[in-house]
């Protein structure tokens, strides 16, 4: 690292996205897709992936471009990249798995207008070299795919009783006598559950700082 | 008497004060209660005991965990989350798995009421919260009734009340224990309805008699059926001015006079207005959950406003929705509501000339 260098290091940017600076659990970014298709986790795997290839491509581009897009309308601008990239995605997904996409429905062209891209493209790609857009971008992602994976395993296990459903490696978990709780499909059990992991990991932070303040004073 | 000098006390009014307190009144809601729970367990046997003392149980559990999580004390002592429990138990089915009784308990409780503050600062009622999350949850098993009054009731448990934690309730287990019991007591089938889906998705409607809607030998949920002791149980609460008499009277006069401008127009479709308030839970959600003090707006015009809203979703839903009965949704909008009605329906201040608009 040189030393006028003074932002975070390179591992800093690649792991804030991951629990730190979590786009889902911290920043509270791209909640409709969070919200919409974490009904299991097969659908949750499936809009990380998209959303991290999406963050990645457009940071490179938007990063290589950065110096040619004008400030007034780089907006505009950012988001006709981030299109390009998500129609990539609308393509490939049907020819993978057209089940998913069709589970998946309006999500996928959604993630155009995802809050979490546009602000990763304003906030780092725009601002910093390739190489750190990069990782920027590969750490938001994971974040991002780990925070569905976080609401959609709960959503499974309790509303349907098994994990990897729709899928051949489908596992059931309480037998063939379990009771699905019909309203974690439902939306109502994503708001329950995003409230409530929101609820737990604030509760630990706090505890964290209250502790670091005790140790602190001491 | 003596002539010593005795402080002066000096304070504003009201100088007369009554020694109403909130442990008191949720103590008397629990009293007009108790009538109720012996007549649920009278008509659908120790399936119904279990299943009431569970929710209280588990919600006084709940109460008290929380209260020790967030550190505060514990606020078990002043009944009101006694009356939450009886009130769940009574307004979920007799057969209900006592496994979702307390899944529902922590649901309503922990949620509703400990994430919001504690009594006083939940916006919705617990208990009913708790209800509408598990038939949403398990909308079959929240459906299935039990008729009342069956021979044995006292001897054994209804199959599906033990059901193990997050397992099926076994429906053709339960049919057959039901079906056994009804042969023991000389009767020879049962539709498995309550009176409003009897009416609501037969081909022809069917209207049960009013003198067995107010007595309730009808199935339905555990607390529900027995409108004359619902009644009873209000009167009381009334009397003692620990209920706002409006509420209630405002909710059943609406549902009253909408569901009679039905009938009035098609006698063989749409039932009678005194059906309409002795059926389902309509009775036993005006008296004991709309009229919940937390959740419920504080000026009078609100309140009757409120009431009727109550009373008018209530039919709505039971006339033009999916469900057959529409007491919960109804109530828990009018919760949602009342903060809103409230703030619209605030007096003059003594001594303001109201402005006029524009």
């Amino acid at each position: 690292m040189s030393v006028e260098k003074k932002g975070p290091s390179s591992w800093d940017v690649l792991f804030a996205g991951f629990w730190r600076e979590n786009p889902v659990f911290v920043m509270l970014l791209g909640a409709c897709p969070t919200l919409a298709v974490t009904n299991n986790v097969i659908n949750c795997f499936a809009m990380g992936i998209s959303v991290l290839f999406v963050l990645v491509m457009s940071g490179i581009l938007i990063s290589l471009l950065r110096n040619f897009i004008p400030k007034q309308v780089r907006i505009a601008s950012f988001i006709v990249v981030i299109a390009t990239f998500v129609t990539i995605v609308d393509y490939v997904i049907p020819t993978i798995s057209l089940d998913l996409y069709d589970s998946l429905g309006a999500f996928i062209q959604l993630i155009v207008v995802n809050c979490i891209i546009l602000g990763r493209a304003e906030a780092c790609a725009s601002r910093n070299g390739v190489g750190r857009a990069i990782l920027d971008a590969i750490g938001m992602g994971v974040g991002f795919t780990i925070a569905l994976l976080c609401l959609g395993v709960v959503r499974e296990v309790l509303g349907n009783g098994t994990l990897l459903m729709n899928t051949p490696y489908e596992i059931s978990l309480f037998g063939a006598n379990f009771e699905p709780w019909s309203i974690m499909i439902l939306p109502p059990g994503g708001f329950f559950v995003l409230g409530m992991e929101l609820l737990v990991i604030n509760w630990f932070r706090k505890r964290k700082e209250a502790r670091a303040l005790a140790t602190a004073k001491a | 008497m003596s002539t010593e000098a005795r402080p002066l006390i000096i304070g504003s009014s009201p100088h007369i004060r009554v020694r109403q307190s909130v442990p008191d009144i949720m103590f008397h809601v629990c009293l007009a209660l108790v009538p109720v729970v012996v007549f649920s367990v009278w008509t659908f046997g120790i399936s119904a005991l279990l299943l009431i003392m569970t929710t209280v149980i588990a919600c006084v559990a709940t109460e008290h965990v929380s209260c020790r999580i967030a550190g505060k004390a514990t606020t078990i002592g002043d009944w009101s989350v006694t009356v939450t429990g009886l009130i769940l138990g009574l307004t979920l089915p007799p057969a209900t798995p006592l496994w979702m009784a307390v899944l529902g308990s922590i649901f309503g409780v922990a949620i509703t009421k400990s994430l919001f503050g504690g009594l006083g600062y939940n916006c919705f009622n617990p208990a009913l919260v708790g209800r509408a999350f598990l038939q949403i949850a398990f909308p079959i098993t929240l459906t299935t009734w039990t008729p009342p009054n069956l021979v044995g009731r006292f001897a054994s448990v209804l199959p599906s009340t033990l059901t193990m934690p997050f397992m099926r309730s076994d429906g053709e287990a339960l049919q057959a224990y039901v079906q056994r019991a009804l042969e023991a007591g000389g009767v020879d089938g049962w539709s498995g309805a309550t009176p409003l889906s009897l009416w609501k998705f037969s081909e022809t409607p069917q209207f049960e008699e009013l003198p067995r809607l107010f007595m309730g030998s009808i199935a339905g949920s555990a607390g529900e059926t027995a409108t004359w002791l619902i009644i009873l149980g209000g009167a009381y609460l009334i009397v003692r001015n620990m209920m706002n008499w409006r509420i209630p009277v405002g909710m059943l006069l609406s549902a009253f006079l909408l569901s009679g401008a039905f009938w009035l127009s098609d006698k063989s479709a749409y039932p009678s207005p005194m059906f309409m308030l002795f059926s389902g839970g309509l009775m036993f959600g005006a008296v004991f959950m709309a009229s919940d003090m937390v959740a419920s707006p504080m000026t009078t015009s609100g309140v009757w406003i409120y009431g009727f809203f109550i009373g008018i979703v209530t039919v709505v839903i039971r006339i033009f929705g999916a469900l057959p009965e529409g007491v919960m949704f109804a109530i828990l909008l009018g919760n949602a509501v009342s903060p809103l009605i409230t703030s619209a329906t605030q007096p003059r201040t003594y001594g303001l000339v109201r402005q006029k608009n524009g």
